[in-house]
């Protein structure tokens, strides 16, 4: 396959739509303009394996079938799409007796699938197509004196990627450096936030996020940046009832590393979804100026 | 003081449940488990959970049937595969966790208002439905079916802040073509 065709998953029109909104013109800022895959579905998370395997992996492929027909490799941007996309192409491609009947069943229902399609994110895509160099050389607006604690958070990193560590990754790390930022020494990059857990049982949730803001803080962190919506989503909400909870003040800024990036490559402001943050993005804009809005 | 039983008599294990196990998880090397503990150290719920993962496959791997299906645990791991990619005899201990939670609920094992199965099953029939997930509509599926009315009003100042940074919206999200969607749900069923 060559190119990519953009595969926005759910979250990324709804809760973490500044994600989009920032990947987008990144992308095109750096030679890729992507487009949306037509009339994709929902990849059906952690929650549809939880409840039917055989489904869950059929509906991931009709993406798959969708994508292939472009003759195109998907670019997923959500973690959790990420690994639950490439959970399934491998599966469905496995030639087992219960990954055949599903490729049977998406013949029949039109959407036929050869197994030609490969599962990437775009930081992979950002370090290993494009090159830190390449995107070291576009940086306009060097984010000099930043310091970032890179949180990559688990389905990125396992248990299928291959192009960085499941433990202590790097590569979001460099891409930030390579923007300008410090990357301070995060040893929870990536621990778990709890999922969906912040909603069903908080006070574990809670904890657990409190965990992570608590170590960015210690290590002289400004800000947290993030590659996956529902890590993005459970450490901003959940600060308020931190500090109340733990007398503790951990509240920091917690972006996707794509409105950084944007941000030092000279993408205006306004068109990186900055004003979808709900803790006050101040301390921030007082680190790196205006942000450079025009 | 009532000195209660705590071990159990071999009857009452299922000779079954590791064969079953290893199969609806993909994990057939189960058994070979060497009770290292790599994965309860790994695991960043361990602490909340009344079975840790290495006490879970070790109950998987003997026929504790029962004590496994209705664990707390299950319904705790979030999948962050900490444990898998550790694990020293390469066992899918995630995918156990999942398989294990298809289990329960196919079985009905579980607190029928515990919101996390609750989740899970709702967000599937949206999505088996509409083909896409709607955040909004989700969530108060969620509160109605687990009856967390208040959790449900302590939330709304929440979804007040996500709507006015337009990050929530009313609209019920659907692909297009749904009656493939439905097409293919159907002909999954007749392949089994
Ligand atoms: S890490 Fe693997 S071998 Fe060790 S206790 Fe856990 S499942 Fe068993
Ligand atoms: S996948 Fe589940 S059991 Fe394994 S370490 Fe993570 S939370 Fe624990």
């Amino acid at each position: 396959m060559s190119g990519y065709i953009y595969y926005p998953g759910c979250s990324l029109k709804g809760n973490s739509r500044s994600y989009e909104e920032s990947i987008l013109p990144v992308f095109k800022e750096v030679g890729l303009p992507l487009q949306e895959l037509d009339d994709w579905n929902c990849c059906g998370a952690t929650a549809y394996f939880s409840v039917d395997d055989t489904m869950a992996a059929a509906i991931c492929g009709r993406n798959l079938s969708l994508a292939e027909k472009t003759g195109k490799d998907i670019v997923a941007p959500c973690a959790g799409c990420f690994l639950t996309l490439k959970k399934s192409n491998a599966f469905l491609t496995s030639r087992q007796p219960k990954s055949d009947k599903i490729l049977r069943a998406l013949k029949s229902a039109g959407c036929e699938y050869h197994g030609s399609v490969k599962v990437k994110h775009p930081l992979e895509i950002l370090i290993k197509d494009i090159g830190r160099e390449a995107i070291k050389s576009k940086i306009r607006r060097p984010l000099s004196g930043l310091k970032v604690a890179c949180y990559y958070g688990c389905q990125l990193v396992r248990p299928y990627t291959d192009f960085d560590d499941p433990d202590y990754p790097t590569t979001l790390d460099s891409l930030m450096e390579a923007a300008g930022a410090t990357a301070v020494d995060y040893v929870a990059k990536t621990r778990c936030c709890g999922g969906s857990l912040t909603g069903t049982i908080e006070e574990v949730g809670l904890r657990l996020n409190y965990i992570l803001l608590k170590e960015a803080k210690r290590k002289g962190a400004d800000c947290v940046v993030t590659i996956c919506p529902l890590c993005q989503f459970n450490l901003e909400i959940t600060q308020g009832k931190m500090v109340k909870k733990y007398k503790d003040d951990v509240r920091m800024p917690v972006l996707y590393f794509s409105q950084l990036l944007g941000l030092a490559l000279g993408i205006d402001k306004a068109d990186l979804g900055f004003s979808r943050s709900i803790v006050p993005l101040k301390p921030l804009w007082e680190k790196i100026g205006n942000g450079g809005a025009r | 003081m009532e000195i209660q039983r705590k071990v159990k008599y071999e009857e009452e294990l299922d000779p079954n449940f590791l064969a079953e196990i290893k199969h609806l998880s993909g994990s057939e090397n189960i058994d070979g488990c060497i009770q290292c503990g790599t994965c309860s150290s790994s695991c960043p719920m361990s602490i909340y959970m009344d079975y840790p993962p290495r006490k879970i496959i070790a109950m998987v791997k003997n026929g504790f049937r029962d004590e496994a299906l209705r664990s707390f645990t299950i319904w705790l791991c979030p999948s962050c595969y900490a444990c898998q990619v550790r694990c020293p005899s390469q066992i899918k201990i995630t995918d156990v966790m999942y398989a294990l939670k298809r289990k329960a609920i196919e079985t009905n094992v579980f607190p029928s208002r515990f919101a996390i199965p609750v989740l899970d099953r709702e967000m599937s029939r949206l999505i088996a439905k509409y083909g896409r997930n709607s955040e909004l509509w989700l969530i108060l599926r969620l509160y109605l079916k687990s009856r967390h009315f208040l959790t449900m009003i302590k939330m709304a100042p929440l979804g007040l802040k996500l709507m006015k940074t337009g990050r929530m919206s009313l609209r019920r999200e659907s692909i297009k073509n749904k009656k493939q969607m439905k097409a293919l749900l159907n002909a999954l069923k007749e392949e089994t």
